[in-house]
């Protein structure tokens, strides 16, 4: 066709960004080094607006195939992009909500070094998100895949001298690494069985192919599916290589909105999305991808209801989201599973940006306990956008109707159950109640307080996470004597809240294009895989509607008796339960968990039997060996020069007897 | 006739000895005397065989050996007098300074 979208500028243009902060941000202003990062994401999303309003003028999948990249043998792997229907709303996210994002942090960052570092880092990661969304095939996207694994570690480690911040992130690349070794066989077995990459020619091959048995594991399609899939949890935070996520709170803020809630994680829900083809003839693969993201969905829910920390309770939401991203694609509603990715991009990039207006607010404190002490009357009355943004996001993500989050988790939750898995419904539900909860608990605790609104307030600075210590109720503020800092806290500048309106809007209207399923009916050429979906449940859509409302609203009841009405029942509650309480806090012990069956064997073999044995005693014995045997040889032989003229004269003679031997006994 | 091997038998002990002493003495004189009783078990060979096949090139070798014997008889003494000189010993285990 003769249209050509250019769709390689996209990419281009924020990494032009990272190139110029790269090498000129040092000599720049601050607002320069801001322009440039923040209006290259800009360009991009109006380029990417640009690509979308010529949506129409060709049949999708509009492919753009530039220079190979590997061409050997049967290899062959272009540098191609490919625009459809879920390659475009992934762009659109990925532009629209980075740039916002951007925006924000040119806000939020103002006071921190490393300014220009920062957003050549995040335009370098939107570079490489925007290859992973756009590429045509699945090494281009494991490029990508990698990349934002990559510009993760750097923004998570992004304070570096803070030691907490460096170990997440080391262990944010190390945990994906083990997902991309999963990732990795399975490409390699696409490739052995498919012989090309690319999507459109694997996916035509797969056509082919029958479906498997729903119980048979090991089929070639199925082991591909599963495969892929642990490089999705590894990616996106599902069981049992989400640990890294909490930890990577340790970033900025903002960080933690783009990369670890709106779109590095859901490159793995993208990633099975565009895989659906696979996943559809591989039940088996489906089944679990259905049973981790709900068991997920449940488990991470769980630990958020008691968390302290803002981030971590949205850090937790987010693997507890992603879950049910997965849940969608397992019980093959792919549409509904995109959805969802859309949703939780607008709220819980939202609600992170929100946790950031409030951390800005409050000069770095981010224990919810300790911030509704700190701010008398209650942080609504400081900051007010802040807070109804917050809520906005709020009420998204816990359902409540109209706004979009109970648009696509209701969707998601009727697809499951009429796929016949009840189960999963079931605790799909459930976590929806504890998400309600826990969600509205945060709101409760971190808006409202006791008190008048003060005009002079102290607090303490510094931006490390609240050590653990106990909450009486209204106790007057103890410890407040160095008055350093802001001061009173104040609502965030313009920059900062301008971003959480807009973000609001679409929290709040962002669901309404899924009514009557009408997105879920734009994304189905993409999902047109050649498997017919049974419907199976006899529970009509209002019934599931209104369980998954009524879940909402008594997760908000709760919330609201336990933090607004009754204030010792919360920590009553916690000490009937003390062992179930415990567990929770300590987030069921998995880091320790890890560390003792994994950690701490790895490093013992690494340190005494490949370090001390093969690399000292081995390698060096050898190395080393051969100098000594040469240095024992020589010394022996030294022996013989001794300037004893007898044993000269026996040497001869002996060599003498030696040679007339030789010649008696060959010559015969 | 005294057989050809009598004669090689009694060559080769008279070089065996020869060879004995040039190892075992510790005198230099003395290992002079030993290379010249090799030299001269080994003239005895040549005679040996010179007689027994009868050519006469055997006899002419042992004036080269004879002569070659005598020259170096000559220029080995003159070093041991040229040793006596500087070390005033004769006992060859002291003659080491062509050690490493």
């Amino acid at each position: 066709m003769d249209l050509n979208l250019h769709l390689w500028t996209i990419p281009a243009l924020c990494f032009s960004g990272f190139l110029l902060n790269l090498l000129f941000g040092r000599l720049w202003s601050r607002t320069a080094a801001a322009i440039v990062g923040v209006g290259v994401v800009g360009a991009a999303f109006l380029d990417a607006l640009w690509v979308v309003s010529h949506w129409g003028s060709f049949v999708a999948p509009y492919l753009e195939i530039h220079r190979p990249w590997i061409q050997t043998g049967s290899l062959y792997i272009p540098f191609g992009f490919q625009l459809d229907q879920l390659s475009l709303v992934m762009l659109l996210i990925v532009t629209g909500v980075g740039f916002l994002i951007h925006l924000y942090s040119a806000g939020y960052m103002a006071h921190e070094g490393g300014f220009y570092r920062y957003f050549a880092l995040l335009n370098l990661f939107m570079f490489f998100m925007l290859v992973l969304v756009l590429a045509n095939n699945y090494l281009l996207m494991f490029i990508g895949w990698e990349g934002v694994g990559f510009a993760s570690y750097m923004l998570i480690g992004f304070f570096f001298r803070r030691d907490s911040a460096a170990s997440a992130g080391m262990k944010a690349f190390v945990v994906n690494r083990i997902g991309d070794f999963g990732f990795l066989l399975g490409l390699f077995l696409i490739f052995n069985h498919f012989g090309t990459f690319e999507f459109t020619r694997v996916f035509s091959q797969v056509k082919q192919l029958p479906v498997e048995a729903a119980w048979h594991w090991a089929g070639p399609l199925t082991i591909i599916a599963l495969m892929l899939f642990v490089g999705a949890t590894g990616k996106s935070a599902q069981i049992p290589l989400y640990v890294w996520l909490p930890d990577a709170m340790e970033g900025p803020t903002p960080v933690s909105a783009l990369i670890h809630a709106a779109t590095m994680v859901t490159a793995g829900v993208y990633m099975v999305c565009r895989s659906a083809t696979i996943y559809d003839r591989a039940p088996f693969a489906g089944s679990v991808v259905l049973a981790i993201g709900a068991l997920t969905a449940l488990f991470a829910a769980s630990i958020g209801l008691v968390q302290r920390d803002i981030k971590k309770v949205l850090a937790y939401s987010t693997v507890s989201q992603l879950g049910y991203m997965f849940m969608a694609c397992g019980a093959m509603a792919y549409g509904a599973g995109v959805f969802h990715l859309m949703t939780h991009a607008f709220f819980k990039g939202l609600l992170f940006l929100g946790a950031g207006s409030v951390i800005h607010a409050m000069n770095g404190e981010q224990d919810m306990f300790r911030i509704q002490q700190m701010a008398p009357g209650g942080l609504r009355r400081y900051a007010p956008i802040t807070f109804w943004t917050f809520v906005v996001a709020t009420c998204a993500i816990a359902g409540i109707p109209g706004f979009s989050g109970f648009f696509s988790k209701d969707l998601i939750l009727y697809s499951v159950l009429s796929g016949g898995n009840t189960l999963w419904w079931a605790v799909g539900t459930l976590a929806a109640l504890l998400t309600s909860f826990y969600m509205f608990r945060a709101v409760f605790v971190t808006f409202f307080g006791e008190g008048e609104k003060s005009v002079h307030s102290a607090h303490p600075t510094g931006r490390e996470s609240a050590s653990v210590h106990d909450v009486a109720h209204d106790h007057e503020t103890t410890g407040m004597a160095h008055a350093e800092g802001h001061g009173v806290p104040h609502e965030s500048p313009l920059t900062m809240t301008l971003p959480l309106m807009i973000l609001a809007l679409l929290a709040l209207g962002g669901g309404w294009v899924g009514i009557g399923d009408r997105f879920g009916h734009f994304l189905d050429p993409v999902f047109d895989t050649g498997v017919p979906r049974a419907a199976v449940s006899g529970i009509t859509e209002g019934t599931v509607t209104l369980i998954s409302v009524v879940m909402g609203l008594l997760g908000l009841a709760v919330a609201w008796f336990l933090y607004l009405r009754s204030k010792g029942t919360a920590d009553k509650l916690a000490a009937a339960f003390s062992g179930l309480h415990r567990t929770l806090t300590n987030k069921y012990w998995v880091d320790e968990f890890y560390r003792a069956v994994i950690v701490v064997p790895l490093t013992a073999i690494a340190r005494y039997i490949l370090w001390k044995g093969v690399d000292s005693g081995l390698i060096d014995g050898v190395v080393n060996g051969v100098g000594g045997a040469s240095q024992a040889l020589s010394g022996g032989l030294r022996r013989q020069a001794s300037g004893n003229l007898r044993s000269y004269a026996s040497w001869i003679g002996a060599g003498a007897v030696l040679a007339l031997l030789y010649v008696i006994v060959a010559g015969r | 006739m005294i057989p050809l091997s009598y004669y090689l038998i009694l060559s080769a002990i008279l070089f065996c000895l020869g060879v004995a002493g040039f190892i075992i003495k510790t005198d230099v004189i003395t290992v002079f005397i030993s290379i010249e009783l090799m030299l001269n078990g080994v003239n005895l060979s040549f005679v040996a065989f010179s007689h027994f096949l009868r050519d006469i090139g055997g006899n002419i070798f042992v004036f080269f050996v004879m002569v070659v014997a005598a020259a170096e008889a000559a220029v080995g003494l003159a070093i041991i007098i040229a040793v006596y000189r500087n070390r005033t010993t004769l006992n060859v285990d002291k003659m080491n300074l062509l050690k490493l």
